[in-house]
């Protein structure tokens, strides 16, 4: 069944022109024009940032708009690794058309080639950008640019700023930001959280917000709206995610109209630093970089396990022929540089067999021993110093020493609202960019690719693309913030707030964020099955009624207050978790980081089922008390040959 | 491990500050520092929640009932890279480490039992909005002012068209290893800006693509510093040791290069 909303607008003809001749139709607006237009752009991460200083540099009229205290903590910051490009600087034979294969790929064939090639090619355009303002990419004695490999490549294509390459990237958009902010093309809002979008006549025209420090409810209007706030990954509350990352603003315009797309599709990282105990807040990524050099191991035998777990022996007193190197062991051609889906699966399933090398049984080896026999420690130390600093700063243990424990968690979500090619939602006016869209990782997303992603929309793609909707509004004028759509949104949104500190209970919003994330995790988290899917929708249903009707929110709502913040995020949070959980029922395969433990094969291979699920699952809001409807976008591979995915050989 | 907590606790910008005491118990080792103040914070809206149940475990004495709620403090990432997070903690910025921002400090570093004091930066340049945290938009403001390479985008080479030295480059992202915390300007005594600034002028100013517009970026990013309020450099190096990324001072001797040449060009 073929939704008529949903029509990605891919434009005919080769793959290798469809971008091409994309741009040379897309309507353009001229300067005098862009001068009378104004956009909205929530988030100033490296999709929001670089969106909102390019369309400041055409001439648009743009308002930026962030929760932090300024734009450039965006948790884009934390990106540590790197970023692809198809430059083929290292004459590996990379191209534009092999980075558009293993995305592809790696995504286990639930994206849409047209988008993933579009972003194939622009990424060569982001490394000239990032380097023209100044982002201090790592080089080699030469002169020229290093590079190196994420998992799901056989290329060496990752560019990178030591372990900082996200900051590095950020802090260049929040420059090309700062730069239009100088010339008056841009205005920035910090502190400032959307609470809702608002509508006119079915199209986006503008946000309310509130202001972080005084309270403030206020209105913002504008002939656009784009969303670039991110993933929904701290559903899970402990994750990668920054503590303030949250799914909400996204969550308003699915309720509003949006469709949501493939919403059980999260990413699980497997190199991060294990789950330590119950006051824990979040959790970190040791980069995926590392998997270069470490090599992922468990103990062959039970004994050694036990040893281990009672202190008796370390990691490195165990003998070469006492170690099982599992991912070397069951994917050859790859070994450690396998996909994250993949390797976190492999982790999982040495550590339910009861391999896990720690106390909670939780945990593998990530070693860089032989990496050290072969380079020598110093050469270590140049490329990872930093990580292995922060390991033991957290820890207190030295990797040079002892190999890393590690564990998979939450770090990323493929999922999001659904945008066609040009990245509209199917709200006309209502763009979604950077991990805030669906659109181009299916159903895993390659290392190093997220920062791609963000800054091709950012960059390279939404600038162009929203002259198509644009050029029917130069004659609109500018948003009336006091036209009735506004007061119905603002006062749905004290309303919220009010209805929030009149609970009045006995819980406060972290200790049942806490209680969210167990049942996510458990349930929705690395495996899934049915009867789990099923108990998660009961289980958030329960605790949605008791946040409702039991949840304690400090304080009042006339200046700053976290409390507040927490709450009213926590609440959207269930929805979305519950959302998560029906998709996942829904999709009755395994693919990509979407587990299903009913459908693997022998070996514990995901196993795909492309005659019923080749599709994205779209979904539409049906109100408070209805079920959200699924509507299916099918997908077509006519360039990318459909295949089980073989990191094998 | 069990603390004695004094924080600084201020209702807004107009009111004036005072330090409550508090005391946090059954902390492990490996809990960070923010996580603490959650677990103090959960302690006292729990408290403020339910006041009867908890005034029953109350010793006599004891005020139980905190008036003033949970304690706001920034943070976000809580992997020391964001910036966010800030305090002084025992009079040091981001507390007794070296090279760690507040989120990255565990309490294994603190004796069990003793008394810790925690208080917002400090700096006519940061007013406190509430409690530990403190408006730093000035440091946006400075950067608006010329933190940035003038590049529209497109209209760029191929990124390998302009080879850079490799210790060029490393010495660019030793400077742009700056987080933007601010840390600096809560421990110089002049409160000034000129390591978060040298930061930004040295990294741009070692790499071509920097230099044509170095002079003017200095000029004009040291114009805005001045006129925010913010005090000059007097060479103590307090800056260089509580910041947690070690950026160094002698960022700041090329901004000082940077910013005669600007005015003896004039």
């Amino acid at each position: 069944m073929e939704d008529n909303k949903l029509i990605s607008h891919i434009p005919d003809g080769p793959i290798t022109k469809k971008w091409t001749k994309h741009k040379s139709e897309v309507k353009v607006v001229s300067p005098g024009n862009k001068r009378k237009l104004e956009v909205i752009v929530v988030g100033t991460g490296l999709a929001g940032a670089s969106a909102a200083a390019s369309l400041g540099e055409l001439g648009y009229n743009v308002k930026v708009f962030c929760i932090s205290d300024s734009p450039r903590r965006a948790h884009s910051i934390a990106a540590q690794g790197g970023i692809n490009a198809a430059k083929n600087y290292q004459n590996d034979n990379d191209s534009i058309y092999r980075l558009f294969v293993d995305t592809v790929k790696g995504g286990d064939f639930r994206s849409r080639e047209g988008n993933v090639f579009r972003l194939a090619e622009v990424s060569n355009n982001i490394i000239d950008q990032c380097v023209a303002q100044g982002v201090p990419f790592a080089r080699e004695y030469g002169g020229l640019l290093a590079n190196r490999s994420f998992g799901g490549a056989q290329v060496s294509r990752t560019f990178y700023a030591r372990g900082q390459t996200g900051q590095q990237l950020l802090l260049g958009a929040y420059a090309a930001m700062n730069s239009q902010i100088a010339a008056g093309t841009v205005k920035s809002y910090p502190r400032h959280e959307m609470m809702d979008l608002v509508l006119i006549n079915g199209e986006a025209k503008g946000i309310i917000a509130r202001n972080i420090v005084t309270g403030k409810i206020e209105r913002f209007g504008a002939h656009a709206v784009v969303l670039a706030t991110g993933g929904y990954g701290h559903v899970y509350f402990l994750s990668t995610n920054a503590m303030n990352s949250n799914g909400s603003a996204a969550w308003q315009c699915y309720k509003k109209g949006a469709y949501f797309g493939n919403p059980c599709f999260a990413q699980i990282h497997p190199t991060c630093i294990p789950v330590r105990g119950h006051q824990q807040s979040k959790l970190t990524l040791m980069s995926e970089s590392l998997r270069n050099d470490g090599r992922i191991w468990v103990p062959k035998f039970k004994e050694d396990v036990d040893k281990l777990r009672r202190h008796e022996i370390t990691g490195s007193q165990i003998p070469e022929d006492r170690r099982d190197y599992y991912l070397e062991r069951r994917y050859p051609a790859f070994g450690n540089l396998v996909p994250r889906d993949i390797a976190s699966r492999a982790a999982k399933e040495r550590c339910d067999a009861g391999f896990g090398v720690n106390t909670t049984g939780k945990a593998v080896f990530l070693d860089f021993s032989s990496a050290i026999q072969r380079l020598g420690e110093d050469k270590i130390r140049e490329r990872y110093g930093n990580l292995f600093q922060m390991y033991e700063e957290i820890t207190s243990f030295n990797a040079y020493k002892e190999p890393m424990m590690i564990y998979p968690a939450i770090h990323y979500t493929m999922g999001g609202l659904w945008v066609d090619y040009d990245l509209q939602t199917t709200i006309p006016g209502l763009y979604a960019i950077g991990e805030a869209n669906f659109s181009d990782h299916g159903g895993n997303r390659l290392g190093a690719s997220a920062l791609m992603q963000g800054l091709a929309d950012g960059y390279f793609i939404l600038p162009c693309t929203i002259g198509n909707y644009l050029a029917h509004k130069i004659q609109e004028p500018k948003t009336d913030t006091n036209a009735p759509e506004f007061d119905t949104a603002e006062k749905a949104v004290k309303e919220r707030i009010a209805k929030l500190f009149a609970i009045k209970g006995k819980r406060s919003p972290d200790s049942i964020h806490k209680a969210l994330g167990d049942i996510m995790w458990e349930y929705v988290g690395m495996s899934r099955n049915e009867a789990g899917l099923k108990t998660a929708i009961e289980e958030i249903k329960k605790l949605k009624d008791e946040f409702w009707s039991n949840v304690y929110v400090a304080g009042t709502n006339d200046g700053f207050n976290q409390e507040l913040e927490k709450a009213n995020r926590l609440a959207d949070f269930f929805e979305i978790g519950d959302l998560m959980a029906r998709d996942a029922l829904q999709r009755r395969e395994s693919c990509g980081g979407h587990f299903r433990e009913e459908m693997q094969t022998e070996e514990g291979e995901a196993k795909r089922d492309d005659k019923n699920f080749m599709f994205v699952s779209a979904w539409e809001y049906k109100g408070e008390e209805s079920k959200p409807e699924l509507h299916k976008e099918p997908l077509n591979f006519e360039f990318v040959p459909v295949a089980t995915r073989n990191y094998k050989d | 491990m069990n603390f004695t907590l004094k924080v600084w606790r201020q209702k807004d910008a107009q009111s004036k500050g005072h330090f409550e005491t508090y005391k946090v118990e059954h902390i492990s080792h490996g809990t960070s520092f923010l996580e603490m103040l959650d677990i103090l914070n959960e302690q006292l809206i729990n408290e403020q929640a339910d006041p009867i149940a908890f005034s029953k475990g109350c010793k006599d004495g004891e005020t139980c009932i905190a008036d003033s709620g949970p304690v706001s403090f920034d943070h976000d990432c809580r992997e020391g890279i964001c910036g966010a997070c800030s305090l002084y903690i025992n009079g040091r910025a981001h507390g007794p480490e070296n090279e760690v921002t507040t989120c990255q400090l565990y309490m294994r570093k603190f004796k069990d039992g003793s008394t810790i004091t925690v208080e917002p930066w400090r700096s006519a340049a940061f007013p406190v909005i509430k409690d530990l945290v403190v408006d730093r938009s000035a440091l946006d403001k400075i950067m608006q002012a010329g933190g940035f390479i003038s590049v529209r985008t497109g209209s760029v080479p191929d990124a390998n068209a302009t080879p850079i030295a490799k210790e060029k480059a490393d010495e660019s992202m030793d400077a742009a290893a700056c987080i933007g915390c601010g840390a600096c300007v809560a421990t110089c005594k002049n409160g000034s800006a000129m390591l978060f600034i040298g930061a930004r002028v040295s990294s741009l100013a070692l790499l071509p693509q920097g230099k044509i517009e170095s002079k003017r970026r200095a000029m004009s990013m040291i114009a805005k510093m001045d006129e925010l309020g913010f005090g000059n450099c007097t060479n103590t190096r307090a800056c260089e040791m509580e910041c947690p990324k070690h950026v160094s001072i002698s960022h700041i001797a090329r901004l000082n290069r940077e910013f005669l040449k600007g005015k003896f060009s004039k």
